[in-house]
């Protein structure tokens, strides 16, 4: 009988909020990382300052970004609310953060207590957020592929936080380990599994809803979680046994076609959109989608190249238009959504009247970080090429981020002098629907 | 396809189209087209509303006895939705494109995720708890949203 209740209750706004602050400081960081790191920066994938820089980037900013949305999410997708979301949301961001610290310095000083500690605090932290997000998508009644790609995204963190560990520990004590098929594992269940299925799920919802575009056919949007899930469990198997290279390489063309799939898909609907104005979130997205495609492109050319030094030069720039490009992109979008509606349905139950959403976010600042996003995204690809564009790249980057965190601090800053007044905790600040 | 709740479901799908040709008008400063579809719009969402809060949430209210749950919180979203629209006709009253825009593109996506708890919650939960009065219910809620259609 609860559950039927489950999709009054939306977390306090400072569930959200304070993942989404925690985010670019960490790509601030990485940003800075870059320029320091210089021309080297991008020459070699096994850098160990390219790893923290890298980690900074994915478990700093997408991680705990992705992890702060989804508690919001889930209730409106899945009428599924996480239980205990505050102290969920104090745990495991305390966890994410910490453990990145730990992890990033433990590549950037080549310490191995560093990883002998981030180990158990990443995992821990990943454990504790997939347990309570499990927990409510188990037991929701909807239906969807919505629902399904997230049953799929959340659980593939523990894959991953487990190829990860195993890594991590080759550096924090010593041990042997095949290196190469681990990283593999780790790095598909991170963005294929947990990433790319999120987005999955969550642009189901989010394109129709923000451009009034047509629905994804239920038929694919079931599919393409359910084909992924498919290509990880056996391309996993496969390569940890060394076994069938032929079936692995059909694995990896049919994710190949699945990605493509949910790209041009996404793209076609936004092209059918009944709204026809243009705003700063489709602008993000159509980058995402467009960097997407490049990313499977990469990836294709990867699979058949045989020379590694033109293997190692696709696989960074397949790294920085996947993590930049890709991801970094659509959370940034989906951030100039978020918060300015958060905002608004949070403050409308406090105050009479409430400024509507397009005052909450300058939408000059939206686009004006968007063109520097754009322009870092561009330098970062061509410092693969052109190594003395790192520093450049690298200041871009943390311009970008240092921009996004203003923009977002602005939008929460004035919800709190419009809510309470200064000084004020977002924590006390309950839902409309309570 | 016979779910007691698919013409509400489909009339969701209308008010979308309303709503996005009226914007549209103010968007490109065609106040004249604004001032007679913007109307049409809030109008065709108060009929949705009516049909619910008279006929669809009070039958499964007393089939269930559920009346603090999730009724409560979509009539409670209703008038959010309300008050936006009235932001809207001032907006529109004074020619203010910004202040219109600002306000639509809130009640959209205070629409759209009002709807999609709607669709996937709570209309399967209604179809369930009122298979039995379909008969007797359904050409109600037809008829109620005909009357703006």
């Amino acid at each position: 009988m609860q559950s039927t209740f489950e999709f009054e209750q939306a977390p306090p706004i400072s569930v959200p909020y304070r993942f989404f602050l925690g985010g670019p400081p960490f790509a601030v960081a990485a940003g800075l990382l870059l320029a320091w790191m210089g021309p080297a920066a991008l020459v070699s994938r096994w850098n160990p300052q390219l790893l923290a820089l890298v980690h900074l980037l994915t478990i700093g900013f997408m991680l705990q970004i992705m992890a702060g949305a989804l508690l919001q999410v889930l209730p409106v997708a899945a009428g599924a609310s996480v239980p205990r979301s505050l102290w969920l949301a104090v745990v495991s961001q305390a966890g994410l953060v910490c453990g990145a610290v730990l992890l990033v310095t433990g590549f950037a000083l080549g310490s191995a207590l560093n990883f002998k500690l981030a180990i158990p605090v990443l995992g821990a932290s990943v454990a504790v957020y997939v347990l309570f997000c499990g927990f409510a998508l188990a037991r929701t009644k909807a239906q969807g592929g919505t629902v399904l790609a997230l049953r799929i995204a959340v659980p593939s963190l523990v894959p991953t936080v487990v190829f990860g560990g195993l890594l991590a520990s080759v550096f924090g004590w010593g041990r042997q380990l095949p290196l190469m098929e681990l990283l593999g594992a780790h790095v598909a269940w991170a963005f294929l599994g947990w990433g790319l299925i999120l987005v999955m799920g969550v642009s189901y919802l989010v394109v129709p809803m923000f451009q009034l575009t047509p629905a994804y056919r239920p038929r694919l949007a079931t599919a393409l979680p359910l084909l992924s899930l498919l290509f990880l469990v056996g391309w996993t198997v496969l390569d940890l046994l060394d076994r069938a290279p032929a079936l692995r390489m059909l694995l990896a063309l049919m994710e190949a076609g699945v990605v493509t799939a949910f790209a041009v898909a996404t793209l076609v609907l936004q092209r059918q959109r009944r709204r026809k104005q243009d705003d700063v979130t489709l602008r993000f997205w159509r980058t995402g989608m467009i960097a997407l495609l490049a990313v499977v492109a990469l990836a294709l050319a990867d699979l058949f190249t045989t020379d590694p030094v033109i293997q190692e030069t696709l696989e960074i720039l397949l790294g920085v238009l996947l993590i930049v490009g890709v991801f970094m992109s659509l959370i940034n979008g989906m951030l100039y959504k978020i918060v300015p509606f958060l905002n608004w349905l949070h403050l409308q139950r406090v105050v009479s009247p409430v400024p509507n959403m397009k005052r909450m976010l300058d939408e000059k600042a939206m686009s004006g970080q968007f063109r520097m996003h754009l322009a870092s995204l561009v330098c970062v690809a061509l410092a693969v090429f052109l190594p003395w564009l790192a520093i450049p790249a690298g200041l871009l980057l943390a311009g970008s981020a240092l921009w996004l965190e203003w923009n977002l601090a602005g939008a929460v800053l004035l919800f709190r002098r419009l809510a309470r007044g200064p000084g004020v905790s977002l924590a006390t600040v309950r839902p409309v629907s309570r | 396809m016979d779910h007691l709740t698919a013409p509400l479901a489909a009339h969701h799908k209308a008010c979308d189209e309303e709503f996005a040709i009226a914007e549209e008008a103010v968007a490109n400063g065609d106040w004249g087209r604004a001032s007679t579809l913007v109307p049409s719009f809030t109008q065709a969402l108060e009929t949705h509303f009516g049909v619910e809060e008279e006929h669809l949430f009070p039958a499964f209210e007393a089939s269930t006895g559920m009346t603090g749950g999730p009724t409560r919180m979509m009539r409670m979203e209703h008038m959010q939705m309300r008050t936006l629209m009235a932001d809207l006709a001032a907006a529109l009253a004074a020619r203010d494109r910004d202040e219109f825009l600002g306000c639509a593109e809130t009640l959209l996506l205070l629409m759209q995720q009002h709807n999609m708890k709607e669709e996937n919650i709570l209309y399967p939960m209604c179809d369930q708890a009122l298979a039995g009065h379909a008969k007797a219910l359904g050409p109600v809620i037809a008829s109620g949203l005909a009357v703006e259609a």
